[in-house]
Protein backbone atom coordinates (compact mmCIF):
# COMPACT_ATOMS: atom_id res chain seq x y z
CA UNK A 1 0.00 0.00 0.00
CA UNK A 2 1.32 3.40 -0.83
CA UNK A 3 0.23 6.82 -1.93
CA UNK A 4 1.35 6.25 -5.53
CA UNK A 5 -2.27 5.40 -6.31
CA UNK A 6 -3.00 9.11 -5.99
CA UNK A 7 -1.77 9.84 -9.51
CA UNK A 8 -2.17 13.27 -10.99
CA UNK A 9 -5.14 12.13 -13.14
CA UNK A 10 -6.92 10.62 -10.12
CA UNK A 11 -6.50 13.80 -8.08
CA UNK A 12 -7.54 15.95 -11.03
CA UNK A 13 -10.77 13.99 -11.60
CA UNK A 14 -11.44 14.11 -7.85
CA UNK A 15 -10.98 17.86 -7.57
CA UNK A 16 -12.64 18.75 -10.89
CA UNK A 17 -14.97 16.00 -12.06
CA UNK A 18 -16.06 16.45 -15.68
CA UNK A 19 -19.08 14.16 -15.57
CA UNK A 20 -20.71 15.30 -12.36
CA UNK A 21 -24.27 16.56 -12.52
CA UNK A 22 -27.87 15.60 -13.21
CA UNK A 23 -29.85 14.56 -16.28
CA UNK A 24 -33.42 15.68 -15.55
CA UNK A 25 -35.00 13.42 -18.22
CA UNK A 26 -32.77 10.40 -17.60
CA UNK A 27 -33.89 6.99 -18.89
CA UNK A 28 -32.24 5.15 -16.05
CA UNK A 29 -30.96 5.98 -12.60
CA UNK A 30 -29.00 3.75 -10.24
CA UNK A 31 -27.58 4.37 -6.81
CA UNK A 32 -25.20 2.24 -4.83
CA UNK A 33 -23.33 2.40 -1.54
CA UNK A 34 -20.20 0.94 -0.15
CA UNK A 35 -21.72 -0.14 3.19
CA UNK A 36 -18.40 -0.39 5.03
CA UNK A 37 -17.44 3.24 4.46
CA UNK A 38 -20.64 4.96 3.33
CA UNK A 39 -19.32 6.05 -0.07
CA UNK A 40 -22.22 6.68 -2.42
CA UNK A 41 -22.60 7.04 -6.19
CA UNK A 42 -25.70 7.81 -8.21
CA UNK A 43 -25.59 7.53 -12.00
CA UNK A 44 -28.14 8.96 -14.41
CA UNK A 45 -28.09 7.95 -18.06
CA UNK A 46 -29.87 8.81 -21.27
CA UNK A 47 -29.91 6.33 -24.14
CA UNK A 48 -30.95 6.53 -27.77
CA UNK A 49 -30.49 4.11 -30.68
CA UNK A 50 -28.69 1.73 -28.35
CA UNK A 51 -26.09 4.33 -27.47
CA UNK A 52 -25.23 6.03 -24.19
CA UNK A 53 -26.11 9.56 -25.23
CA UNK A 54 -25.49 11.26 -21.93
CA UNK A 55 -24.38 10.04 -18.54
CA UNK A 56 -23.68 11.87 -15.29
CA UNK A 57 -23.09 11.09 -11.63
CA UNK A 58 -23.44 12.49 -8.18
CA UNK A 59 -21.57 11.07 -5.28
CA UNK A 60 -19.75 11.46 -2.03
CA UNK A 61 -16.71 9.57 -0.95
CA UNK A 62 -12.98 9.07 -1.22
CA UNK A 63 -10.75 10.18 -4.06
CA UNK A 64 -10.59 6.68 -5.52
CA UNK A 65 -14.35 6.05 -5.62
CA UNK A 66 -15.21 9.49 -6.97
CA UNK A 67 -12.44 9.84 -9.54
CA UNK A 68 -13.03 6.28 -10.79
CA UNK A 69 -16.65 6.95 -11.56
CA UNK A 70 -15.78 10.21 -13.30
CA UNK A 71 -13.17 8.47 -15.46
CA UNK A 72 -15.58 5.60 -16.14
CA UNK A 73 -18.36 7.83 -17.41
CA UNK A 74 -15.92 9.50 -19.78
CA UNK A 75 -15.11 6.07 -21.21
CA UNK A 76 -18.66 4.84 -21.72
CA UNK A 77 -20.23 8.02 -23.05
CA UNK A 78 -21.23 7.58 -26.71
CA UNK A 79 -20.48 3.84 -26.56
CA UNK A 80 -23.11 1.27 -27.50
CA UNK A 81 -25.01 -0.53 -24.77
CA UNK A 82 -23.42 -3.77 -25.96
CA UNK A 83 -19.96 -2.27 -25.51
CA UNK A 84 -20.83 -1.13 -22.00
CA UNK A 85 -22.18 -4.58 -21.16
CA UNK A 86 -18.99 -6.21 -22.40
CA UNK A 87 -16.78 -3.76 -20.53
CA UNK A 88 -15.30 -5.82 -17.70
CA UNK A 89 -13.75 -5.08 -14.33
CA UNK A 90 -10.40 -6.11 -15.76
CA UNK A 91 -10.77 -3.68 -18.68
CA UNK A 92 -11.51 -0.87 -16.25
CA UNK A 93 -8.68 -1.66 -13.84
CA UNK A 94 -6.25 -1.78 -16.73
CA UNK A 95 -7.28 1.70 -17.74
CA UNK A 96 -7.04 2.99 -14.17
CA UNK A 97 -3.60 1.43 -14.01
CA UNK A 98 -3.16 1.62 -10.25
CA UNK A 99 -2.34 -1.12 -7.79
CA UNK A 100 -5.26 -1.56 -5.38
CA UNK A 101 -5.66 -3.59 -2.20
CA UNK A 102 -8.85 -5.68 -1.93
CA UNK A 103 -10.50 -3.06 0.31
CA UNK A 104 -9.58 -0.25 -2.03
CA UNK A 105 -10.83 -2.25 -5.03
CA UNK A 106 -14.34 -1.80 -3.67
CA UNK A 107 -13.90 1.96 -3.87
CA UNK A 108 -12.66 1.80 -7.46
CA UNK A 109 -15.46 -0.51 -8.60
CA UNK A 110 -18.38 1.26 -6.93
CA UNK A 111 -19.01 3.32 -10.08
CA UNK A 112 -18.74 0.36 -12.45
CA UNK A 113 -21.21 -1.70 -10.41
CA UNK A 114 -23.64 1.22 -10.32
CA UNK A 115 -23.27 1.69 -14.07
CA UNK A 116 -24.08 -1.98 -14.73
CA UNK A 117 -27.19 -1.65 -12.57
CA UNK A 118 -28.28 1.46 -14.49
CA UNK A 119 -27.89 -0.33 -17.84
CA UNK A 120 -29.70 -3.37 -16.50
CA UNK A 121 -32.56 -1.22 -15.24
CA UNK A 122 -32.85 0.38 -18.65
CA UNK A 123 -32.77 -2.92 -20.55
CA UNK A 124 -35.39 -4.60 -18.39
CA UNK A 125 -37.67 -1.63 -18.92
CA UNK A 126 -37.49 -1.18 -22.71
CA UNK B 1 3.51 9.54 31.98
CA UNK B 2 1.91 7.85 34.93
CA UNK B 3 1.38 4.60 33.13
CA UNK B 4 4.26 2.79 31.47
CA UNK B 5 2.82 2.01 28.05
CA UNK B 6 6.21 0.89 26.72
CA UNK B 7 6.32 -1.84 29.31
CA UNK B 8 2.78 -3.02 28.54
CA UNK B 9 3.50 -3.08 24.81
CA UNK B 10 5.92 -5.94 25.41
CA UNK B 11 2.97 -8.09 26.45
CA UNK B 12 1.31 -7.65 23.04
CA UNK B 13 2.91 -9.87 20.38
CA UNK B 14 1.34 -7.90 17.52
CA UNK B 15 3.55 -4.91 18.28
CA UNK B 16 6.53 -6.93 17.06
CA UNK B 17 4.92 -6.81 13.65
CA UNK B 18 6.22 -4.30 11.09
CA UNK B 19 3.94 -2.82 8.47
CA UNK B 20 5.61 -1.15 5.51
CA UNK B 21 8.83 -1.62 7.48
CA UNK B 22 7.63 0.52 10.33
CA UNK B 23 6.50 -0.39 13.83
CA UNK B 24 2.72 -0.62 14.11
CA UNK B 25 1.02 2.49 15.54
CA UNK B 26 -2.36 1.02 16.38
CA UNK B 27 -4.75 3.92 16.98
CA UNK B 28 -8.00 2.05 16.44
CA UNK B 29 -8.72 0.39 19.78
CA UNK B 30 -12.23 1.84 19.88
CA UNK B 31 -12.93 -0.58 17.01
CA UNK B 32 -11.18 -3.49 18.60
CA UNK B 33 -8.26 -3.77 20.99
CA UNK B 34 -5.11 -5.82 20.56
CA UNK B 35 -4.58 -8.88 22.78
CA UNK B 36 -1.84 -9.48 25.34
CA UNK B 37 0.08 -12.77 25.52
CA UNK B 38 -1.75 -13.53 28.78
CA UNK B 39 -5.08 -13.69 26.95
CA UNK B 40 -3.68 -15.72 24.07
CA UNK B 41 -2.02 -18.12 26.53
CA UNK B 42 -5.19 -18.55 28.57
CA UNK B 43 -7.10 -19.65 25.49
CA UNK B 44 -4.27 -21.96 24.43
CA UNK B 45 -4.08 -23.47 27.88
CA UNK B 46 -7.82 -24.08 27.92
CA UNK B 47 -7.66 -26.09 24.70
CA UNK B 48 -4.44 -27.90 25.63
CA UNK B 49 -5.48 -28.85 29.15
CA UNK B 50 -9.19 -28.56 29.90
CA UNK B 51 -11.38 -28.66 26.80
CA UNK B 52 -14.79 -30.34 27.17
CA UNK B 53 -18.41 -29.34 26.75
CA UNK B 54 -19.40 -27.69 30.04
CA UNK B 55 -22.54 -28.57 32.03
CA UNK B 56 -22.89 -31.85 30.10
CA UNK B 57 -21.26 -34.68 31.99
CA UNK B 58 -19.36 -35.61 35.13
CA UNK B 59 -15.87 -36.60 34.04
CA UNK B 60 -12.83 -34.57 35.09
CA UNK B 61 -12.42 -32.42 31.98
CA UNK B 62 -16.09 -31.58 31.87
CA UNK B 63 -15.98 -30.56 35.48
CA UNK B 64 -12.94 -28.37 34.81
CA UNK B 65 -14.45 -26.77 31.72
CA UNK B 66 -17.64 -26.02 33.65
CA UNK B 67 -15.70 -24.48 36.51
CA UNK B 68 -13.53 -22.42 34.20
CA UNK B 69 -16.57 -21.08 32.39
CA UNK B 70 -18.46 -20.24 35.58
CA UNK B 71 -15.35 -18.70 37.21
CA UNK B 72 -15.11 -16.37 34.22
CA UNK B 73 -18.68 -15.34 34.90
CA UNK B 74 -17.86 -14.61 38.54
CA UNK B 75 -14.91 -12.54 37.41
CA UNK B 76 -17.08 -10.43 35.14
CA UNK B 77 -19.63 -9.98 37.94
CA UNK B 78 -16.93 -8.68 40.30
CA UNK B 79 -15.42 -6.50 37.59
CA UNK B 80 -18.62 -4.49 37.09
CA UNK B 81 -19.74 -4.97 40.71
CA UNK B 82 -22.88 -6.96 39.94
CA UNK B 83 -24.84 -8.32 42.87
CA UNK B 84 -24.53 -11.89 41.66
CA UNK B 85 -23.03 -13.88 38.81
CA UNK B 86 -26.58 -14.90 37.89
CA UNK B 87 -26.86 -11.43 36.42
CA UNK B 88 -24.09 -12.03 33.89
CA UNK B 89 -25.20 -13.48 30.57
CA UNK B 90 -22.52 -14.35 28.07
CA UNK B 91 -23.37 -13.19 24.57
CA UNK B 92 -21.42 -12.67 21.35
CA UNK B 93 -21.15 -8.89 21.54
CA UNK B 94 -22.99 -5.67 22.31
CA UNK B 95 -25.16 -6.07 19.22
CA UNK B 96 -26.42 -9.43 20.44
CA UNK B 97 -27.09 -8.09 23.93
CA UNK B 98 -29.24 -5.30 22.48
CA UNK B 99 -31.13 -7.80 20.34
CA UNK B 100 -31.90 -9.93 23.39
CA UNK B 101 -33.34 -6.85 25.07
CA UNK B 102 -35.34 -5.85 21.99
CA UNK B 103 -36.83 -9.32 21.52
CA UNK B 104 -37.09 -10.65 25.06
CA UNK B 105 -37.87 -7.44 26.89
CA UNK B 106 -39.32 -4.86 24.50
CA UNK B 107 -41.32 -7.18 22.22
CA UNK B 108 -42.84 -8.84 25.30
CA UNK B 109 -43.65 -5.69 27.26
CA UNK B 110 -44.17 -2.68 24.99
CA UNK B 111 -47.38 -1.87 23.19
CA UNK B 112 -48.74 0.70 20.77
CA UNK B 113 -48.21 4.26 21.98
CA UNK B 114 -45.22 3.38 24.15
CA UNK B 115 -41.94 5.17 23.57
CA UNK B 116 -38.26 4.29 23.60
CA UNK B 117 -35.93 7.19 24.33
CA UNK B 118 -32.50 7.03 22.67
CA UNK B 119 -29.89 9.64 21.78
CA UNK B 120 -28.59 10.90 18.47
CA UNK B 121 -25.08 9.71 19.39
CA UNK B 122 -26.04 6.03 19.56
CA UNK B 123 -24.19 3.34 17.65
CA UNK B 124 -26.32 1.40 15.15
CA UNK B 125 -26.28 -1.45 17.69
CA UNK B 126 -28.45 0.69 19.97
CA UNK B 127 -30.80 1.97 17.26
CA UNK B 128 -31.55 -0.72 14.71
CA UNK B 129 -32.86 -3.42 17.13
CA UNK B 130 -35.38 -0.91 18.55
CA UNK B 131 -36.66 0.05 15.11
CA UNK B 132 -38.32 -3.37 14.98
CA UNK B 133 -40.74 -2.15 17.69
CA UNK B 134 -42.07 0.58 15.39
CA UNK B 135 -44.08 -2.11 13.59
CA UNK B 136 -46.36 -2.36 16.57
CA UNK B 137 -46.70 1.38 17.01
CA UNK B 138 -43.90 2.03 19.49
CA UNK B 139 -42.30 5.41 18.93
CA UNK B 140 -38.54 6.04 18.95
CA UNK B 141 -37.35 9.41 20.21
CA UNK B 142 -33.82 10.78 20.01
CA UNK B 143 -32.25 13.25 22.41
CA UNK B 144 -29.97 15.74 20.64
CA UNK B 145 -26.44 16.87 21.49
CA UNK B 146 -25.28 20.32 22.51
CA UNK B 147 -22.83 22.32 20.41
CA UNK B 148 -19.92 21.00 22.47
CA UNK B 149 -20.76 17.35 21.82
CA UNK B 150 -22.33 16.67 25.21
CA UNK B 151 -25.82 15.25 25.55
CA UNK B 152 -28.65 17.76 25.90
CA UNK B 153 -29.93 16.69 29.32
CA UNK B 154 -32.57 19.43 29.41
CA UNK B 155 -34.06 18.03 26.27
CA UNK B 156 -33.93 14.53 27.70
CA UNK B 157 -35.91 15.77 30.68
CA UNK B 158 -38.48 17.32 28.34
CA UNK B 159 -38.76 14.34 26.01
CA UNK B 160 -39.32 11.68 28.63
CA UNK B 161 -43.06 11.03 29.16
CA UNK B 162 -45.24 8.58 31.03
CA UNK B 163 -45.23 6.51 27.82
CA UNK B 164 -41.44 6.18 27.83
CA UNK B 165 -40.91 2.55 28.79
CA UNK B 166 -37.24 2.27 27.89
CA UNK B 167 -34.35 4.72 28.03
CA UNK B 168 -31.23 3.34 26.31
CA UNK B 169 -28.07 5.44 26.18
CA UNK B 170 -24.42 4.93 25.44
CA UNK B 171 -22.09 5.50 28.38
CA UNK B 172 -19.39 6.78 26.06
CA UNK B 173 -19.71 7.83 22.43
CA UNK B 174 -17.45 6.01 19.98
CA UNK B 175 -17.39 9.10 17.74
CA UNK B 176 -17.39 12.09 20.08
CA UNK B 177 -15.65 10.51 23.03
CA UNK B 178 -18.34 12.12 25.18
CA UNK B 179 -18.86 10.35 28.49
CA UNK B 180 -22.51 10.70 29.40
CA UNK B 181 -23.70 11.22 32.93
CA UNK B 182 -25.46 7.87 32.93
CA UNK B 183 -26.02 7.94 36.67
CA UNK B 184 -28.11 11.09 36.33
CA UNK B 185 -29.89 9.77 33.22
CA UNK B 186 -30.65 6.56 35.12
CA UNK B 187 -32.16 8.58 37.96
CA UNK B 188 -34.38 10.46 35.51
CA UNK B 189 -35.40 7.18 33.82
CA UNK B 190 -36.21 5.46 37.12
CA UNK B 191 -38.15 8.45 38.47
CA UNK B 192 -40.24 7.99 35.35
CA UNK B 193 -40.47 4.20 35.94
CA UNK B 194 -38.66 3.52 32.66
CA UNK B 195 -36.24 0.64 32.18
CA UNK B 196 -32.71 2.00 31.90
CA UNK B 197 -30.23 0.38 29.51
CA UNK B 198 -26.58 1.38 29.12
CA UNK B 199 -24.44 0.62 26.06
CA UNK B 200 -21.10 0.07 27.76
CA UNK B 201 -19.14 -0.98 24.67
CA UNK B 202 -16.82 2.04 24.87
CA UNK B 203 -16.90 2.79 28.59
CA UNK B 204 -16.24 -0.62 30.15
CA UNK B 205 -12.82 -1.05 28.45
CA UNK B 206 -11.62 2.44 29.33
CA UNK B 207 -12.91 3.53 32.74
CA UNK B 208 -14.23 2.03 35.97
CA UNK B 209 -17.87 1.01 35.54
CA UNK B 210 -19.94 -0.07 38.54
CA UNK B 211 -23.48 -1.25 37.84
CA UNK B 212 -24.57 -0.80 41.46
CA UNK B 213 -23.37 2.77 41.42
CA UNK B 214 -24.96 3.50 38.03
CA UNK B 215 -28.11 1.64 39.06
CA UNK B 216 -28.76 0.64 35.44
CA UNK B 217 -31.18 -2.19 34.72
CA UNK B 218 -29.05 -3.53 31.87
CA UNK B 219 -25.49 -3.01 30.66
CA UNK B 220 -24.09 -4.39 27.41
CA UNK B 221 -20.44 -4.64 26.37
CA UNK B 222 -18.03 -6.53 24.12
CA UNK B 223 -14.93 -8.48 25.16
CA UNK B 224 -12.97 -7.68 22.03
CA UNK B 225 -12.72 -3.99 22.85
CA UNK B 226 -11.17 -4.72 26.27
CA UNK B 227 -8.22 -6.99 25.38
CA UNK B 228 -10.43 -10.09 25.17
CA UNK B 229 -11.23 -12.24 22.16
CA UNK B 230 -13.89 -11.55 19.57
CA UNK B 231 -17.31 -13.16 19.85
CA UNK B 232 -17.63 -12.93 23.64
CA UNK B 233 -19.61 -10.16 25.24
CA UNK B 234 -21.76 -9.55 28.25
CA UNK B 235 -25.34 -8.65 28.96
CA UNK B 236 -25.69 -7.64 32.59
CA UNK B 237 -29.25 -7.41 33.88
CA UNK B 238 -30.87 -7.00 37.29
CA UNK B 239 -31.95 -10.48 38.30
CA UNK B 240 -35.55 -9.57 39.17
CA UNK B 241 -36.09 -8.29 35.61
CA UNK B 242 -34.20 -11.16 33.97
CA UNK B 243 -36.28 -13.67 35.94
CA UNK B 244 -39.45 -12.34 34.37
CA UNK B 245 -38.10 -12.29 30.82
CA UNK B 246 -38.61 -14.94 28.19
CA UNK B 247 -35.48 -16.49 26.67
CA UNK B 248 -34.24 -15.16 23.34
CA UNK B 249 -32.69 -18.32 21.88
CA UNK B 250 -34.31 -21.67 22.59
CA UNK B 251 -32.82 -25.14 22.47
CA UNK B 252 -30.37 -27.06 24.61
CA UNK B 253 -28.69 -26.06 27.87
CA UNK B 254 -31.24 -23.35 28.59
CA UNK B 255 -33.79 -25.89 29.82
CA UNK B 256 -34.61 -27.80 32.99
CA UNK B 257 -37.13 -30.21 31.61
CA UNK B 258 -38.35 -30.80 28.08
CA UNK B 259 -41.65 -32.46 27.23
CA UNK B 260 -42.79 -32.96 23.67
CA UNK B 261 -44.79 -29.75 23.62
CA UNK B 262 -43.51 -27.72 26.53
CA UNK B 263 -40.37 -26.89 28.40
CA UNK B 264 -39.33 -25.55 31.78
CA UNK B 265 -36.61 -22.91 31.39
CA UNK B 266 -33.33 -23.24 33.19
CA UNK B 267 -32.39 -20.83 36.01
CA UNK B 268 -30.51 -17.61 35.43
CA UNK B 269 -28.21 -17.00 33.71
CA UNK B 270 -28.36 -20.22 31.65
CA UNK B 271 -31.93 -19.50 30.55
CA UNK B 272 -30.39 -17.04 28.11
CA UNK B 273 -27.51 -19.21 26.91
CA UNK B 274 -28.76 -21.82 24.45
CA UNK B 275 -26.33 -24.41 23.10
CA UNK B 276 -22.65 -25.09 23.68
CA UNK B 277 -21.18 -21.87 25.07
CA UNK B 278 -18.08 -19.97 24.00
CA UNK B 279 -15.79 -21.21 26.78
CA UNK B 280 -12.67 -20.10 24.93
CA UNK B 281 -14.13 -16.60 24.77
CA UNK B 282 -15.05 -16.54 28.44
CA UNK B 283 -11.56 -17.77 29.38
CA UNK B 284 -9.98 -15.06 27.23
CA UNK B 285 -12.25 -12.38 28.66
CA UNK B 286 -11.41 -13.50 32.17
CA UNK B 287 -7.68 -13.18 31.45
CA UNK B 288 -8.33 -9.77 29.88
CA UNK B 289 -10.13 -8.61 33.02
CA UNK B 290 -7.17 -9.80 35.13
CA UNK B 291 -4.86 -7.78 32.93
CA UNK B 292 -7.02 -4.63 33.01
CA UNK B 293 -7.48 -4.89 36.78
CA UNK B 294 -3.73 -5.18 37.28
CA UNK B 295 -3.11 -2.03 35.25
CA UNK B 296 -6.10 -0.25 36.81
CA UNK B 297 -9.02 1.25 34.93
CA UNK B 298 -8.49 4.69 36.45
CA UNK B 299 -4.86 4.59 35.36
CA UNK B 300 -5.93 3.66 31.83
CA UNK B 301 -8.40 6.50 31.76
CA UNK B 302 -5.76 8.97 32.95
CA UNK B 303 -3.29 7.71 30.36
CA UNK B 304 -5.82 8.16 27.56
CA UNK B 305 -6.52 11.67 28.81
CA UNK B 306 -2.83 12.56 28.73
CA UNK B 307 -2.46 11.19 25.23
CA UNK B 308 -5.55 13.09 24.09
CA UNK B 309 -4.23 16.39 25.39
CA UNK B 310 -0.84 15.74 23.77
CA UNK B 311 -2.47 14.74 20.48
CA UNK B 312 -4.67 17.82 20.31
CA UNK B 313 -1.66 20.08 20.88
CA UNK B 314 0.32 18.31 18.21
CA UNK B 315 -2.44 17.88 15.62
CA UNK B 316 -3.85 21.39 15.93
CA UNK B 317 -0.56 22.61 14.46
CA UNK B 318 -1.24 20.73 11.24
CA UNK B 319 -2.81 22.65 8.40
CA UNK B 320 -6.32 21.51 7.60
CA UNK B 321 -6.75 19.43 10.78
CA UNK B 322 -10.34 19.90 11.92
CA UNK B 323 -11.44 18.06 15.05
CA UNK B 324 -15.16 17.35 15.23
CA UNK B 325 -15.29 19.04 18.62
CA UNK B 326 -12.39 21.08 19.90
CA UNK B 327 -11.70 21.24 23.58
CA UNK B 328 -13.82 18.37 24.80
CA UNK B 329 -11.66 15.66 23.32
CA UNK B 330 -9.92 14.25 26.37
CA UNK B 331 -11.37 10.78 26.44
CA UNK B 332 -9.03 8.89 24.17
CA UNK B 333 -11.16 9.39 21.06
CA UNK B 334 -10.15 12.02 18.51
CA UNK B 335 -12.50 12.35 15.56
CA UNK B 336 -11.45 14.72 12.84
CA UNK B 337 -11.36 15.57 9.18
CA UNK B 338 -8.57 16.88 7.01
CA UNK B 339 -9.76 19.77 4.87
CA UNK B 340 -9.84 18.75 1.21
CA UNK B 341 -9.28 15.04 1.82
CA UNK B 342 -11.78 12.27 2.44
CA UNK B 343 -11.25 10.26 5.63
CA UNK B 344 -10.73 7.11 3.60
CA UNK B 345 -7.84 8.66 1.77
CA UNK B 346 -6.46 9.94 5.06
CA UNK B 347 -6.55 6.43 6.54
CA UNK B 348 -5.01 4.96 3.42
CA UNK B 349 -2.06 7.33 3.38
CA UNK B 350 -1.53 6.85 7.14
CA UNK B 351 -1.20 3.12 6.53
CA UNK B 352 2.04 3.85 4.71
CA UNK B 353 3.32 4.97 8.11
CA UNK B 354 1.84 1.86 9.76
CA UNK B 355 -0.65 4.11 11.53
CA UNK B 356 -4.03 2.38 11.89
CA UNK B 357 -7.06 4.64 12.31
CA UNK B 358 -10.76 4.24 11.61
CA UNK B 359 -12.45 6.06 8.75
CA UNK B 360 -16.02 6.25 7.50
CA UNK B 361 -19.38 6.58 9.19
CA UNK B 362 -18.36 4.86 12.45
CA UNK B 363 -21.62 2.85 12.53
CA UNK B 364 -23.29 6.09 13.63
CA UNK B 365 -25.04 7.38 10.52
CA UNK B 366 -27.74 9.38 12.35
CA UNK B 367 -25.03 11.20 14.32
CA UNK B 368 -23.01 11.81 11.16
CA UNK B 369 -26.07 13.33 9.51
CA UNK B 370 -26.63 15.49 12.60
CA UNK B 371 -23.03 16.70 12.34
CA UNK B 372 -23.48 17.31 8.62
CA UNK B 373 -20.62 14.97 7.76
CA UNK B 374 -20.46 11.99 5.44
CA UNK B 375 -17.38 10.49 6.98
CA UNK B 376 -14.88 11.03 9.75
CA UNK B 377 -11.38 9.87 10.61
CA UNK B 378 -10.89 8.67 14.17
CA UNK B 379 -7.79 8.00 16.24
CA UNK B 380 -8.44 6.23 19.52
CA UNK B 381 -6.03 5.40 22.32
CA UNK B 382 -5.58 2.59 24.80
CA UNK B 383 -3.17 1.55 27.51
CA UNK B 384 -0.46 0.47 25.05
CA UNK B 385 -0.34 3.70 23.02
CA UNK B 386 2.53 6.17 23.26
CA UNK B 387 3.28 9.79 22.38
CA UNK B 388 5.68 8.54 19.71
CA UNK B 389 2.75 6.96 17.90
CA UNK B 390 0.95 10.29 17.94
CA UNK B 391 4.07 11.88 16.48
CA UNK B 392 3.91 9.33 13.67
CA UNK B 393 0.24 10.15 13.16
CA UNK B 394 1.19 13.81 12.80
CA UNK B 395 3.94 12.91 10.34
CA UNK B 396 1.42 10.92 8.31
CA UNK B 397 -1.08 13.77 8.27
CA UNK B 398 1.59 16.09 6.87
CA UNK B 399 2.03 13.57 4.07
CA UNK B 400 -1.74 13.60 3.47
CA UNK B 401 -1.53 17.34 2.90
CA UNK B 402 1.42 16.86 0.60
CA UNK B 403 -0.33 14.24 -1.56
CA UNK B 404 -3.57 16.19 -1.77
CA UNK B 405 -1.73 19.49 -2.16
CA UNK B 406 -3.53 21.14 0.72
C1 LIG C 1 -20.82 2.53 21.51
C2 LIG C 1 -20.82 1.20 20.82
N1 LIG C 1 -21.87 0.40 20.91
C3 LIG C 1 -21.91 -0.80 20.33
C4 LIG C 1 -20.86 -1.28 19.58
C5 LIG C 1 -20.99 -2.60 18.90
O1 LIG C 1 -20.09 -3.53 19.39
P1 LIG C 1 -20.03 -4.98 18.75
O2 LIG C 1 -19.68 -4.79 17.32
O3 LIG C 1 -18.96 -5.66 19.51
O4 LIG C 1 -21.37 -5.60 18.93
C6 LIG C 1 -19.73 -0.47 19.44
C7 LIG C 1 -18.58 -0.95 18.64
O5 LIG C 1 -18.14 -0.35 17.70
C8 LIG C 1 -19.71 0.79 20.05
O6 LIG C 1 -18.66 1.61 19.92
Amino acid sequence: MNSEIYRETILEHYANPVNAGDIPDADATARDFNPSCGDVVEIQAKFSDGIVKDIKFRGEGCAISQSSVDILLGIVKNKTIAEVENFTTEDFLEILGIELSPLRLKCALLGLNTLKTAVHTYLTRV
Amino acid sequence: MSLNAEKFREDFPIFKRKINNRPLAFLDSASTSQKPQQVIDAIKDYYEQHNANPHRSIYTLCDEATQIYEKAREKVAKFINAKSDKEIIFVRNTNEAMNILAYSYAMENLKEGDEILLTIMEHHANIVPWQMLQKRGVKLKFVDINDDGTLNLNQLNEMITKNTKIVSVTHKSNVLGTVNNVKEIGRIAHDNESIFIVDGAQAVPNMPVDVKDLDCDFLAFSGHKMLGPMNIGVLYGKSDILEKMEPFMRGSDMIKEVQLTETVWNDLPWKFEAGTPNVEGAVGLSAAIDYLSKVGLSEIQKHEEELSVYAMEKLNEIKGFKPVFNGTLKNGVISFNMVGTHSHDVAYILDEFAVAIRSGHMCCQPLMRRLGMQSIARASFYLYNTKEEIDTLAEGLEKVNQVFKV
